[in-house]
C-alpha cells in the first residue's frame, strides 16, 4: 500500500476535531456501588485495627497464622481454629515506590508500598501497607518496621487505622 | 459418556446476609458438597468453577477471589460470565475432555451487597442507543410481557397465576425466602412498575451460594449411590438488539432445548419429562419458558397453569421448589437452585414437596434483562 500511494486520501484528525465534538462519542459514568458485608473474619479484624491490635487466625492442622485472618485454612480445607493475636513489627519482604497516583497522575513524593511479614505470624503472612518517616532510599528488603498507628479517638475500624509503617 | 452430579451442597437462602461475607459463605457450601460427594478437595477435585458477574461481585477479575473458599489454591480454576447453569455446563465439557474426572461448580447471590443494582442492570444495555431514557431497567420486562400477551391472548391473570403457585409452592421449601399464600387479585393489585408489569410480578432479590460436584461416569458409579446423570445440555443467545428481538417468544430457550432434548433423546417432552425448573424472574417469564420448552400447546400456556397443569400434582410439575418467586431471586445462582431441586426430586429427598416416581426433569435457565441468553439441561436419575 504505501509504495503505491504516497498520500492516503481522506481527511486529517486532529484532537481538536475530537475536543470539538466533531468525532462522536457517548459518554457513560456507571453509577457501581457496593456494601461488602465484612463478614467473620475480616469483621473481627476491623474491629481489632480499632482497638490497635492486629489479629490472626491459626490452622491447628499446618500451624500456620494466617493475616489477615480467615475462617477457613484454604491448604488444609478446614476451618481454622484459634483467633491469635500478633506483633505490631514485621520485616519488609517486598517493596515498591509509585511514582503514580491512584488516577494515574505523576506524583514527585513516591508513594512507598510494601508487603509486611509480621512478628507471630507464619513465615510470608503479613500485611500490605504504606511505608512513611523514612527515607525512599534506605528501605531495604529485610528492614525491621513498626505500625504507627491513628489516635484511638481517630480509628474507625478500617485498614488505614494503622498510619503507615516506619522503620524501628 | 454422560457426566453426573455426586454432590450438592448450599447455605440457607436468606433476603440478607450481614453476618457473612460471600466466602465464608461459599466455605459452607463447598463443605456440604464435598462431603455429600465423598471427596476431598485438595485431592479428588480436578477443576473448580464458578460462575460469575463481575458487576454483581463489585469486583473485577473475580475469579482471583474464589481459590481459597473452595479448596481450589493452585489448582486450574475459572470463572464463567454466564448462570450457574452454564457453568455446570463447562463442567461437564471438561469432563468430556478426559482430562478431569470430578469438577467442582459454584454459583451465589450476594445481592445484599449491590447498592445500585438498577444501575448495574441498565450498564448491561447498549451504551449508544438504549441507556438514554431515565427509566427503571424492568421497561425491557414491560416491552416483552406486553408483546407476549398480545401474540398468545395471555391474560394479566394468567401470568399473575405464576407467581401465587411459585410462592404457594415454596410453602413446602424450607430453604425459601418468600412463601406466601397469596391471591392473583394481590398480585394485579400492587403497584405498577412498567405497564403492564406490577411489583408483584417481579421476584425478589435474596442471597445463597450453591456448589455442585460433577463426575464422570465411571466415578460416579464410584461415588455415588444415587448419582444424576446429565442426559441433554443445551445453550443459546439471542441478538443483544432490542429494536429487533422477537418479543413473544424465547427464542434462546427454543433452541437451548432443540440441542439438549436431542442430546438425550427427548421426543416427546410433555411425556418423557415428568418435571421442571424454569426461570422465573418476571411471572410471564415462566409462561414463555414453559411453551419453548415444548410443555405445553405454544400459546396455551397461560391457560393451562390456570388450570393447574403446572401445579405440584399437575400434568407437568414447574418450579416445585418455589423458583426466584418463592425461594427468592439469587442473580446467576438461581440456575443452580433449579438443578439443586431437579437433583433433590429425582434423588427423593424433596420432603414434603416430593413428586412421586420422577425420573427425568429440565432444568432452565435466563440472565434477565437486557439479556437473551439461558440454559437448558435435562437431568435424569437413569443412566
Amino acid at each position: 500500500m504505501s509504495e503505491k500511494f504516497k498520500e492516503f486520501p481522506g481527511t486529517p484528525l486532529s484532537s481538536r476535531d475530537i475536543k470539538s465534538g466533531k468525532v462522536l462519542t457517548f459518554k457513560w459514568r456507571p453509577n457501581a456501588k457496593y456494601a461488602w458485608t465484612v463478614g467473620i473474619a475480616y469483621g473481627r479484624f476491623l474491629e481489632e485495627l480499632k482497638n490497635g491490635r492486629i489479629i490472626g487466625r491459626k490452622c491447628r492442622e499446618c500451624s500456620r497464622v494466617l493475616v489477615p485472618p480467615r475462617m477457613f485454612c484454604e491448604q488444609c480445607f478446614r476451618p481454622t481454629d484459634e483467633w491469635v493475636f500478633v506483633k505490631n513489627t514485621g520485616r519488609i519482604n517486598t517493596f515498591s515506590l509509585s511514582y503514580l497516583d491512584a488516577d494515574a497522575r505523576r506524583i514527585k513524593t513516591p508513594i512507598p508500598v510494601a508487603v509486611i511479614d509480621l512478628d507471630g505470624a507464619s513465615p510470608g503472612i503479613g500485611i500490605l501497607h504504606k511505608l512513611g518517616n523514612v527515607d525512599p532510599k534506605r528501605i531495604h528488603i529485610g528492614m525491621r518496621v513498626r505500625a504507627v498507628w491513628k489516635p484511638a479517638k481517630q480509628r474507625e475500624g478500617s485498614i488505614t487505622d494503622i498510619k503507615y509503617w516506619e522503620p524501628i | 459418556m454422560t457426566v453426573a452430579i455426586v454432590g450438592v451442597g448450599y447455605t440457607d437462602v436468606r433476603s440478607t446476609t450481614p453476618d457473612v461475607s460471600f466466602k465464608e459463605s461459599m466455605f459452607e457450601a463447598a463443605v456440604k458438597a464435598y462431603e455429600d460427594a465423598g471427596v476431598n478437595p485438595r485431592k479428588d477435585i480436578g477443576s473448580f468453577i464458578t460462575a460469575a458477574e463481575d458487576y454483581y461481585e463489585g469486583y473485577s477479575i473475580f475469579d482471583e477471589f474464589v481459590p481459597d473458599q473452595l479448596g481450589a489454591v493452585l489448582r486450574p480454576v475459572c470463572t464463567v460470565g454466564g448462570d450457574g447453569l452454564l457453568g455446570l455446563i463447562t463442567g461437564a465439557m471438561q469432563i468430556e475432555t478426559g482430562v478431569f474426572d470430578v469438577v467442582a461448580v459454584e454459583a451465589h447471590s450476594k445481592a445484599s451487597d449491590i447498592l445500585t443494582l438498577e444501575n448495574i442492570m441498565t450498564f448491561a444495555f447498549d451504551p449508544v442507543y438504549n441507556r438514554a431514557f431515565d427509566a427503571h431497567p424492568f421497561f425491557v420486562a414491560g416491552l416483552e410481557m406486553r408483546r407476549f400477551m398480545h401474540e398468545t391472548k395471555t391474560s394479566r391473570e394468567q401470568c399473575a397465576e405464576v407467581v401465587v403457585k411459585n410462592r404457594r409452592n415454596a410453602i413446602d421449601n424450607p430453604a425459601a425466602v418468600y412463601p406466601a399464600k397469596i391471591t392473583v387479585d394481590d398480585v394485579l393489585n400492587s403497584e405498577v412498575i412498567a405497564e403492564p408489569l406490577t411489583r408483584s410480578d417481579v421476584s425478589q432479590m435474596a442471597d445463597g451460594t450453591y456448589v455442585i460436584v460433577l463426575a464422570s461416569e465411571k466415578k460416579a458409579k464410584k461415588l455415588s449411590d444415587k448419582p444424576i446423570w446429565m442426559k441433554g445440555l443445551g445453550w443459546c443467545s439471542d441478538t443483544p438488539w432490542l429494536e429487533s428481538r422477537e418479543w413473544g417468544s424465547t427464542v434462546y430457550t427454543h433452541l437451548a432445548k432443540e440441542r439438549a432434548y436431542k442430546m438425550a433423546g427427548i421426543t416427546n417432552p410433555r411425556k418423557q419429562i415428568d418435571f421442571a425448573e424454569v426461570d422465573d424472574w418476571f411471572s410471564y417469564k415462566e409462561l414463555q419458558h414453559i411453551a419453548a420448552l415444548g410443555l405445553c400447546e405454544k400459546r396455551k400456556a397461560g391457560k393451562l397453569l390456570q388450570k393447574g397443569s403446572f401445579n405440584r400434582d399437575g400434568q407437568t410439575p414447574v418450579n416445585v421448589s418455589g423458583g426466584r418467586f418463592g425461594v427468592g431471586n439469587l442473580l446467576e445462582a438461581s440456575a443452580l437452585q433449579s438443578v439443586l431441586e431437579c437433583v433433590l426430586q429425582l434423588r427423593s429427598e424433596a420432603g414434603k414437596r416430593q413428586i412421586k416416581d420422577a425420573t427425568t426433569a429440565v432444568a432452565q435457565s435466563w440472565r434477565g434483562v437486557p439479556t437473551g441468553t439461558g440454559c437448558v439441561a435435562v437431568l435424569s436419575n437413569e443412566l
